[in-house]
């Protein structure tokens, strides 16, 4: 697309912090989720999952399941014909198991019964013979040339000879002469890093309930980020063509990047066919943990050259992620995210992919930046201490910036990392003196964004309202940044905009609410809607006057006769020329289809004041500041709830959350009391900074902002407890025990 | 002639080349010409990459016109969550 570039501006609504949309629902709890809808004559779904790491499946008997009465239907993965496209194939395959279990909780079969009850009998009668083969869940033991293989045939062209039997994929990036970096160096640090496998930690469970008629239409009702991905998946898997299946989605209770796949929907779907009556499957919080994916557990060596007044000489990193037991791409994010916010001669990210029994790794927030850049960003932090030196100085004087060219390729143009810094270090926070047995940590973070495919509809009505149709699930506050920019553009008051998310049968494609890509693209979309709707009613109002459209301008939410030359007429209002749009030509609505570029990247710095408990080893986070380039800030809110909200999962990846695997790579923490994500008593008031760089790339400049703010935390807290306790830490999740470790050595 | 900058390890299939020119106006012309010139390279194309010019990162952009003087650099497909 041409990029609609921005032009500055004054806003009226733009930057207001108005009543959001949802509020009232989602507080009286009328709000509609995945495991609200019903329908006649609906069974239950249940799914049963191995017990076992890696076996093979030689057998699987559900006779006696059927003959239960109450029993409407069994599925397995023989029921599954998977596609050809590989992508598409391990989606399947993690759905329900093909002739092997790759990991503890994987499906190997399904019932859809006529009540829970029933369905979990039928579960304990069938009958799954396995055998059991070795298991690897550490991402540098599956490394090894005598690791466990996990699956054969997944290879790609981009690994060398010589990678282990594991290893999946391999990249690079970089430029430079490193030799040259590091010789000029006055000191160099290399360190390794270990980063658990964390979850997204939403609170609603996936749900969904499908209903597949006899004639080959289908319905999903579901909670996700994407139900048009949804659609492509599902019909992909069940063999059915995209405008037999319709997807609506629900109101989401979280999905930071874990709802943009699927998982019960295809098991759902092929059930309820079956059966031939609606399917709804509800997961427990023991599945979600088992069984949809957590981010990539990792393993991180990282190399960096100072001198001694503080500029970086050249950056390494070698990044060995897995993403579980399938071909993940992560990696490749990670090698570009790493080196980001600086501005390095010599450069060099290597990555590998690594299979693991584990689930299938899922989209978080960013994924891949924040493991990558917690290692850089302890090292640095690491020769800064080394030197005597400021840590925001250092950053200052290595930040990446306009006209660098960034570590993984392209050259900056307007970017925010050196306003963040600079803003970090005039806030009080940053000068406030520390109390004794206090340290402070401070990271920068990084993360792309992207735009993509969107469609918009914008209908006014003949009472002078309008109404917005988008495609995307609402999982940040996007309703209200959608009806703000509709409302601006158009000129009329937000309270008279609504704006709602439409199921597949009811708009064009729209891509996944993922990539912090919505207020971005779904804006772009919305404003170019609403600019078709302005020259629409432009149109009608030149007929009603007698004059030529390009005689008619719009402003103040009304058309206007363009100049004196125009004719004198009085104004006629939106809402006026809606009022008799059925007697000047029909209905008026905009549209606007796109593939959204330009989203421009974003920068955050985060400070943290924290404390150590010498004896227990527990970190109490007593101050937390985010400072991020948001480029125009729709609604303030909601940025500065993504920022809060990025900090307060970075702190729960930071100091507590990890899958712990036992020795027979069965997962020991499937459910909330074990796995702990921080709660509000954990927490300190997160002070979020935002910064108004515009994006060139957006008409009113506006970046997305839901991804970065968890990439700094992991460092900054990272950081901060290593001053406290004098000894570099180098593992997330950096628990009470293993802080403790850490105290015993220094 | 475009130069096209490509990650490190596609420069297995490039003979070694980090940087690569070709006649190409366009970011499909560039991937088409990249595949004919280097066929090592056409599996990674055909999954997917993102591509930065001047600066700005496309994902799937055909028709994006490609200047001479443009800076090209072809990266892994973008994701998110």
């Amino acid at each position: 697309m041409a990029f609609d570039a921005y032009q500055k501006r004054e806003f009226k609504l733009v930057g207001t912090r108005v009543p959001r949309p949802d509020g009232i629902d989602k507080v009286t709890g009328r709000a509609m989720y995945g495991a609200d809808p019903v329908a006649p004559g609906m069974l239950v779904g249940r799914i049963l999952r191995s017990p076992h790491a890696h076996a093979k499946i030689v057998a699987i008997d559900t006779s006696e399941a059927l003959a239960l009465p109450g029993v409407k239907a069994v599925v397995t993965g023989a029921d599954f014909v998977l596609p050809q496209d590989a992508f598409l194939a391990d989606i399947g395959e993690n759905a329900m198991a093909q002739g092997k279990s790759l990991y503890d909780g994987h499906a190997v079969a399904a019932v859809a019964a006529i009540s829970a009850e029933v369905a979990k009998a039928a579960l304990k009668k069938i009958k799954v013979t396995y055998e059991v083969l070795p298991h690897v869940t550490d991402v540098d033991a599956a490394m090894k040339a005598a690791a466990p293989v996990v699956r054969e045939g997944l290879r790609l062209e981009s690994v060398p000879d010589g990678a282990g039997g594991n290893v999946t994929h391999f990249c690079e990036f970089g430029h430079g002469d490193l030799a040259a970096g590091f010789a000029k160096a006055d000191k160099i640090v290399e360190r390794s890093f270990k980063t658990a496998a964390t979850h997204q930690g939403y609170i609603e469970p996936h749900a969904c309930l499908a209903s597949v008629t006899a004639d080959g239409k289908a319905d999903l009702w579901c909670c996700t980020q994407g139900q048009f991905n949804v659609r492509w998946l599902c019909s992909e898997l069940m063999g059915m063509e995209a405008s037999q299946l319709r997807v609506t989605p629900s109101e989401i209770g979280g999905g930071f990047g874990g709802k943009t796949t699927v998982f019960i929907e295809p098991v759902a779907l092929m059930l309820s066919k079956k059966a031939g009556r609606p399917v709804k499957i509800v997961m427990s919080r023991d599945e979600v943990f088992r069984a949809t994916g957590p981010t990539v557990s990792t393993s991180i060596d990282v190399k960096i050259g100072m001198t001694k007044d503080g500029r970086i000489t050249a950056g390494e990193a070698k990044l060995r992620y897995s993403g579980g037991a399938y071909q993940c791409m992560t990696v490749e994010m990670g090698g570009q995210a790493a080196f980001a916010c600086y501005d390095l001669e010599a450069v060099r990210t290597q990555g590998w992919n690594v299979l693991t029994n584990r689930p299938k790794e899922a989209a978080y927030r960013a994924p891949g930046a924040p493991q990558a850049i917690y290692a850089v960003e302890s090292v640095v932090d690491e020769l800064c201490q080394e030197f005597g030196l400021d840590p925001i100085e250092v950053r200052i004087k290595n930040a990446a910036k306009k006209g660098t060219k960034s570590s993984y390729g392209p050259t900056f143009d307007d970017i925010g990392l050196m306003a963040t810094l600079e803003a970090a270090k005039k806030h009080p926070h940053y000068t406030a003196p520390l109390k004794p047995g206090q340290a402070r940590g401070v990271s920068c973070g990084f993360w792309f964004n992207f735009g993509g495919n969107t469609c918009v509809t914008l209908n006014v009505n003949t009472d002078g309202t309008v109404g917005v149709t988008e495609g995307n699930p609402d999982i940040g506050g996007s309703r209200a940044s959608i009806s703000l920019m509709a409302a601006e553009e158009l000129g009329i008051p937000y309270e008279k905009v609504r704006t709602i998310v439409a199921d597949t049968a009811s708009l064009g494609f729209c891509d996944v609410t993922d990539g912090s890509r919505v207020t971005f693209a779904v804006g772009i979309a919305t404003i170019r809607a609403a600019r078709d709707a302005i020259k629409k009613m432009c149109g009608r109002a030149a007929k009603i006057w007698g004059i030529a459209e390009e005689a008619v301008e719009w402003r103040e939410g009304a058309a206007h006769p363009a100049g004196p030359n125009a004719g004198k007429f009085p104004p006629m209002t939106l809402a006026e020329i809606a009022a008799v749009s059925f007697q000047t030509g029909g209905p008026i609505a905009g549209h606007h289809e796109v593939n959204a570029d330009g989203a421009g990247v974003s920068f955050g710095v985060h400070l943290v004041d924290l404390e150590v408990d010498k004896e227990t080893g527990a970190t109490k986070i007593q101050r937390y500041t985010v400072f991020q380039d948001a480029g125009k800030a729709v609604h303030p809110d909601y940025v500065e709830g993504q920022m809060q909200g990025g900090a307060a999962q970075g702190i729960g990846w930071a100091l507590n959350e990890e899958y712990i695997y036992g020795d027979d790579g069965r997962l020991q923490n499937a459910g909330f009391l074990d796995y702990r994500v921080p709660v509000a008593s954990d927490l300190p008031p997160i002070e979020a900074v935002i910064l108004e760089i515009p994006n060139p790339g957006h008409p009113y400049g506006v970046r997305g902002v839901g991804e970065t703010s968890i990439v700094p935390p992991l460092a900054a807290i990272s950081n901060g407890i290593s001053r406290a306790v004098g000894k570099r830490l180098q593992q997330l999740p950096m628990s009470p025990p293993r802080v403790l470790k850490a105290i015993k050595s220094a | 002639m475009v130069k096209v900058l490509l990650w490190g390890s596609l420069r297995a299939h490039t003979d070694g080349q980090a940087e690569v020119e070709l006649e190409a106006k366009s970011f499909k012309e560039v991937l088409d010409k990249l595949a004919e010139a280097y066929p090592g390279l056409r599996p990674q194309i055909e999954r997917g990459v993102s591509m930065a010019i001047d600066g700005r990162i496309y994902r799937e952009a055909w028709f994006t016109e490609i200047r001479p003087d443009s800076e090209v650099v072809v990266m892994p497909y973008m994701t998110g969550g």
